[in-house]
């Protein structure tokens, strides 16, 4: 299991399950960096865990569907399945508000 | 438990089979469901697919060798452990060992938000890794339709699970995937289509406020298997289903007998008896004495060293042992000895199915010699007519096939012509007994009929039935100018026919004094005609004597004469 960093305050702290480098697996990890580092800015910690490698951890943490993105912090957990394609489902499932775009 | 595998459908080569363990429908299915492959049991809530699943898994890990992994997707793993306990599945016993392991996956919508492309990989993941953590042979989906529930994207959802099933039997391992019953197919969400090879269809249904569970085993590719409905039972031994129909008339018979229990009945059934896993109806109206006779049995079989389950539907057992006491039956011996074992059901409580399939599985317990059934009318009564004879029919072949000799009572109401037509399973029975009230003289008395004695030259003659202290007799009745006398009338009959007898004695003695009289009388005038015939002798030699002592005097005197006037002395030429 990935320690869970301490995030910054108001930050997030997000995990991303992946299984192997499928299309899928990149387009979400390449989707959800773009996203944070475009609205969470140094607000953030992400870890990207491989179910392929540490296949225990899909039961441990309820993972049925991949990509599976969850909002650890702030509370209550937040589940995101899919590519993370749709930016604007993204931030609602987050609870992101649009407006507060960066630079 | 020990069972004897009665195939309904023969194994079949090529299909290997995972056996289920499940008394009843591993014969159904030939041996079990498909090895390597997924079956489908649906069904609506509450028909015990889940157990029917837990139970797979359970004597796989326990019994077979076969590690299993349950996914559920809707009762927690505490719960599923707990809910077994009662039947005596140790499955944490089983996940220490490594033989089980439990995933419960839990999905809830509201908290899943969904954006763009993804798959179930995180199952596949899941589920792989927990069979190759145990070396997995069986694998239960229960009820992975609630995966639809939890994840919108069915286009994607559908297309996972028919990787899932592929993948599985890539895998190699026997799954047992259970569905919700849906509207106008098998589950709500069509898995059929999915998993093609084999479906088992649960009901639970209910008739006049009684419920009865069936199976279906509604296709089974490349085996054959029973295709009719079997009812089953859970209770607090587990499943078993009852595939007893077909079974058929193949079994073996026997030519050996076993007595009723009534010498003079066995009299009438050329001296010897019924046949041992012959099928004995005996049909009478109430107060007739047939639990009297089926008590009798029952108590001859444990007297002979077998054993034999009392299917009791209307009286306690208690109560029967009390009464049979009466005519000197000691039945509580025989159940603390083990050999006697009562059954009390009220035939009201569980349909007919139920009931049969009780019996069915406390025979395959139990292993009696013979089974008393009282009465049969409670069970004919517990379901509709034409159920009711397909499952008497099932129950006839299953006890037959068994060799267990059965004796069942049955209510009838009115005359002996009424109760004749009135029965509707006396064709399925070997040999049937009639007992009848006739009411004449102001007493009703009990008469029995041999009706019918499959296979043996029986007695025709109808008996009086008379229940004593010492158990049950049957006596000779008279046939007098009004038909058959008993009871009083049969009495007062003996007693005339012991006068009579008494009459014609006396009535021989004298002639024979008679004759003696008769012939000493005549040997007297014999004695008599012979003193007489002396008598008659003697006087005759007397007159001979006197006559030559007559003629040797007058020669004399003529001699003398002769002298006297000097004639010369010549005597005469004689």
């Amino acid at each position: 299991m990935v320690p869970a960093q301490a995030p910054p305050d108001n930050g997030y702290n997000l995990r991303l399950y992946v299984a192997g480098q499928t299309p899928k697996s990149i387009a979400a990890i390449a989707n959800i960096r773009k996203l944070c580092d475009e609205y969470l800015p140094g607000r953030y910690t992400i870890a990207i865990i491989d179910l392929m490698k540490d296949p225990a951890l899909a039961q441990h943490h309820q993972i049925v569907a991949v990509p599976t993105l969850i909002r650890e912090l702030p509370e209550p957990i937040r589940r995101i399945i899919g590519d993370l394609s749709n930016t604007q489902r993204v931030l609602l499932g987050l609870d992101i508000d649009e407006p507060r775009k960066a630079v | 438990m020990h069972t004897t595998t009665i195939p309904l459908a023969k194994p079949t080569a090529g299909i290997l089979k995972a056996k289920t363990g499940i008394v009843g429908l591993d014969e159904l299915t030939g041996g079990g469901l498909p090895a390597g492959r997924p079956t489908l049991i649906c069904g609506a809530a509450g028909c015990g697919k889940t157990l029917m699943a837990v139970t797979f898994l359970y004597n796989g890990a326990a019994r077979f060798g076969e590690p299993g992994v349950f996914m559920t997707f809707e009762e927690r793993p505490d719960d599923l452990v707990k809910n077994v306990v009662s039947l005596n599945y140790d499955l944490d016993r089983l996940i220490k060992d490594n033989k089980l392991a439990i995933d419960h996956v839990h999905i809830e919508r509201t908290e899943i938000e969904e954006t763009g492309e993804y798959d179930l990989e995180g199952l596949f993941i899941r589920l792989g890794y927990a069979i190759d953590r145990i070396g997995a042979k069986r694998v239960v989906l229960d009820t992975i339709e609630a995966l639809f529930g939890g994840l919108s994207n069915e286009a994607i959802l559908r297309a996972e699970l028919r990787r899932l099933f592929e993948w599985l039997k890539d895998k190699g391992v026997t799954a047992v995937i259970t569905g919700e019953r849906g509207e106008g197919q098998l589950t709500r969400h069509g898995l059929e289509e999915y998993v093609s090879d084999c479906v088992i269809l649960l009901d639970h249904r209910v008739q006049e406020h009684i419920t009865t569970r069936r199976l279906r085993v509604v296709k089974y590719r490349g085996s054959a298997h029973g295709t009719n409905e079997y009812p089953f039972l859970i209770d607090e031994t587990g499943i078993s289903v009852m595939p007893v129909t077909s079974a058929g008339l193949d079994h073996g018979v026997s030519d050996e007998r076993i007595s009723s229990g009534i010498r003079n009945l066995d009299e009438m059934l050329e001296g010897k008896g019924l046949f041992r896993g012959s099928s004995v109806l005996i049909s009478g109206m109430a107060g007739s004495g047939k639990s009297s006779i089926a008590a009798q049995f029952a108590d001859s079989v444990c007297r002979d060293g077998g054993r034999c389950i009392y299917f009791a539907l209307e009286e306690s057992p208690a109560q029967i042992t009390r009464n049979m006491r009466s005519i000197g039956l000691d039945l509580q011996k025989w159940v603390d000895l083990g050999r006697l074992r009562f059954q009390a059901h009220r035939p009201t409580l569980f349909g007919l199915e139920t009931h049969l399939a009780t019996i069915h599985r406390d025979v395959q317990e139990f292993e009696p010699a013979a089974v008393v059934i009282d009465p049969l009318s409670s069970l004919l009564h517990a379901g509709d007519k034409h159920d009711a004879q397909a499952m008497i029919l099932r129950l006839v072949d299953f006890l037959k096939a068994r060799d267990v000799t059965t004796l069942f009572t049955n209510l009838t109401h009115g005359n002996v012509e009424h109760a004749m037509t009135d029965m509707q399973v006396s064709s399925l029975m070997d040999t049937w007994l009639l007992l009848y009230n006739r009411e004449s003289n102001g007493e009703h008395n009990r008469e029995l009929y041999l009706i019918k004695s499959r296979g043996m030259a029986h007695s025709n003659q109808v008996r009086e039935f008379v229940m004593t202290r010492n158990g049950i007799e049957l006596r000779d009745v008279y046939v007098g100018p009004e038909g058959v006398v008993t009871g009083s009338a049969r009495l007062a009959q003996e007693a005339r026919e012991r006068e009579r007898s008494l009459q014609e004695r006396q009535d021989a003695e004298r002639r024979t004094q008679e004759f003696a009289r008769r012939r000493r009388r005549l040997e007297a005038q014999i004695e008599e005609l012979q003193a007489q015939l002396a008598d008659e002798q003697t006087e005759a030699q007397i007159v001979a004597a006197e006559t030559a002592a007559r003629d040797a005097q007058a020669a004399d005197e003529r001699v003398r004469m002769g002298e006297s006037r000097k004639v010369a002395a010549r005597a005469p030429k004689r």
